[in-house]
């Protein structure tokens, strides 16, 4: 085993024996630009054939499927929060026309600029009316001034651990290391031992109860191969999740933090982009509004197989012991 | 189902924050088999030194108890893995590859060569039984030195097997179970040495048997307390609820079980009475530790408040 096949920074791809593999592929989902659509869980399970997760209202804001699982592989997270009135939004242009004259980009570098209408734009003058029981959108009148309420949304997916707990831990060899740096299941093998389940540090992975087999996200290893992106990610209509190069991703995370952080939104933050924390980085990370374990993510993960060599040290010191009671136990003559 | 009542989260507030109150590492799907598992393989294991320390300094008796411990054991602990398979059919595939970072994959090479000794060490104690003539009168020759070897072979994985599972638990994100492996392994070895000092005492009040029980029940509660008083938020599970009776109880039995052991002279009543005790306390030690680690991930308390100070205490 290399150095680092533990912990620590490394190309997992190349570690597990892939000569020549092509670049980390993973997901950045940028949660500041996410409007709660849930087109990433429609099409995940449309592409996927991933079974229904229960009919539920749960009173979770607008979160009624609860959390990643066997049968959800991306969530959207909906949370409601008080006043943060720190920010003042740039004020929003006042109807279409205007919207189309002002350039002011909202998501992430290069990801969509702002949307122009021509036909809409030249039809309307003044705010349109959207059939819902409001006749504006939020923050288009006034000055701009926040409400006292903030909704987080995030759409959560499988981290694509560089240090895998799950993979770790497999006993089959059914969870596997793809080229392209992700962790797959392989359903013709697991056997549904579940091992993998309470090794996950984020609580991911999960067994199919009627079905017995574990079942993640596999960042459609099969989309990957014909060189397409993922179901989610082209599915989401605000670019909150982006597919590419991790290398590239890592790069437009960065510059998309720094730009929130001028805009005043101080506790934007990355989750899972520092190769030095206790997974080695995530081959899907994400930027943040507040802190983790809001969104329900651990706030400082650690893969368990850190310590694993520790472990089997312990382990052996027991067995030792072991053998010194069965010795001292046994000796002297016999009465 | 997340652990909510109403619309409101049932973890303690202020604290922390959470999503909904929800866990955030997912408790492991296993059903009690697993801990039921974790006991039949400590058995089998401190049941095949007792019979090897027995087959070593000529007590007949002592072996053959120790030898059918291992094997019963070994059988219940192999029924226990595969029928928590979600995949039972499947069990063989943990076969087709050998993974040193899964303690599971490691076990169950363990677990497959221990059985094939403990097995032949078994079998071989049907031979007297054999008649003297013909092929079976050979078989009746063979079958105790080959049954020595395999008892002896036995011996020697019984305390891989009995402190792998230590490793399996703690080699995962359950927060409780993670935190005490520097213990646990400990806590299993002695487990394993006294339910195999238990089969002993079953057998007769012999003193290799007694002291086993002692320095096995020793180990055991001294490496639980390290973990029930040392491991800050993460000591709580083993307090509470159903997890923490089990303990409570386990802890008592143990006592008794070693008090009857050192304190019972000749009696053969007071000696089966102890071993007793200890078997059902090692048992209803698995059962205790299982469960305080799968309440440990059902809240989130015990996965953010451990990693809240690591981040802001480095
Ligand atoms: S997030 Fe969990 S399931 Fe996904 S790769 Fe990491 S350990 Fe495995
Ligand atoms: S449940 Fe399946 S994928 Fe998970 S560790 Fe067991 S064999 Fe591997």
């Amino acid at each position: 085993m290399a150095s680092n096949s533990l912990f620590g920074p490394i190309d997992p791809a190349t570690d597990a024996g892939y000569e020549a593999a092509p670049p980390r592929m993973g997901f950045f989902t940028d949660t500041s630009v996410c409007i709660g659509c849930k087109a990433c869980e429609v099409a995940c399970k449309e592409w996927n054939l991933v079974p229904d997760d229960g009919f539920n209202l749960l009173g979770q804001s607008y979160d009624n499927t609860g959390g990643l699982s066997a049968n959800s592989w991306r969530h959207v997270a909906f949370i409601e929060q008080p006043a943060r009135a720190h920010t003042t939004m740039p004020a929003a242009p006042q109807s279409n026309v205007a919207a189309a004259r002002t350039d002011v980009r909202t998501g992430t570098e290069p990801g969509i600029g702002p949307a122009v209408d021509a036909l809409a734009a030249a039809g309307t003058a003044g705010p349109e009316f959207l059939g819902m029981p409001m006749s504006d959108l939020p923050g288009r009148s006034g000055d701009g001034e926040r409400t006292d309420f903030r909704w987080l949304m995030m759409s959560n997916v499988c981290k694509h651990c560089t240090h895998a707990g799950c993979l770790d831990v497999c006993p089959t060899g059914s969870l596997f290391r793809t080229e392209f740096g992700t962790v797959v299941v392989q359903e013709d093998i697991c056997n549904g031992c579940g091992y993998c389940i309470p090794a996950c540090p984020y609580g991911v992975i999960d067994r199919r109860q009627d079905d017995g087999r574990a079942w993640k996200c596999t960042l459609c290893y099969d989309r990957l191969g014909d060189g397409l992106t993922p179901a989610c990610a082209k599915a989401c209509p605000t670019e909150s999740i982006q597919f590419g190069e991790l290398d590239v991703l890592r790069e437009r995370a960065d510059a998309r933090l720094a730009t929130l952080q001028e805009q005043g939104e101080t506790t934007a933050r990355l989750y899972g982009e520092d190769q030095g924390d206790g997974v080695g980085g995530d081959g899907a990370f994400f930027l943040l509004l507040d802190e983790p374990e809001v969104y329900g993510l651990p706030p400082d993960p650690e893969v368990a197989t850190k310590y694993l060599p520790d472990m089997w040290k312990r382990a052996g010191l027991a067995a030792l012991g072991m053998v010194a009671s069965a010795v001292v136990a046994f000796a002297g003559r016999r009465r | 189902m997340s652990p909510r009542g109403g619309d409101r989260p049932m973890v303690p507030r202020a604290q922390f924050r959470s999503y909904y109150g929800r866990p955030i590492v997912r408790p492991a799907p296993w059903r009690e088999d697993v801990a039921a598992y974790l006991f039949a393989g400590g058995l089998a294991a401190g049941s095949a030194l007792l019979a090897a320390g027995g087959q070593l300094t000529g007590r007949p008796a002592m072996r053959r108890a120790g030898r059918a411990g291992a094997m019963a054991g070994t059988l219940a602990s192999t029924y226990f893995l595969i029928n928590d398979l979600g995949r039972p059919q499947r069990f063989y595939h943990m076969l087709r590859v050998f993974k040193p970072t899964s303690p599971m994959s490691v076990g169950t090479w363990v677990l497959s060569a221990f059985g094939a000794a403990a097995g032949a060490a078994a079998v071989a104690e049907a031979a007297p039984m054999l008649p003297r003539r013909g092929t079976l009168g050979l078989a009746r020759r063979v079958l105790p030195p080959v049954g020595s070897a395999a008892g002896y072979a036995a011996a020697g994985l019984a305390p891989a097997l009995a402190t792998y599972t230590a490793v399996l638990l703690a080699d995962t994100a359950t927060p409780s179970w993670h935190v005490a492996y520097p213990e646990l392994p400990f806590v299993f070895a002695g487990s394993a040495l006294a339910s195999g000092a238990g089969v002993g005492l079953i057998a007769g009040p012999e003193t290799p048997a007694k002291r086993m029980a002692v320095l096995g029940g020793g180990l055991e509660l001294l490496g639980m307390h390290q973990i029930e008083t040392g491991k800050g938020v993460l000591s709580e599970p083993y307090h509470q609820g159903r997890a923490g009776r089990l303990l409570r109880t386990g802890r008592a039995l143990t006592l008794a079980g070693m008090a009857g052991a050192a304190l019972g002279g000749r009696s053969r009543v007071v000696s089966a009475l102890s071993g007793l005790s200890l078997l059902t306390a090692s048992a209803l030690m698995r059962f205790g530790i299982f469960e305080a680690g799968m309440h440990s991930a059902r809240d989130p308390k015990y996965t953010v408040l451990p990693q809240r100070d690591r981040l802001e205490n480095p």
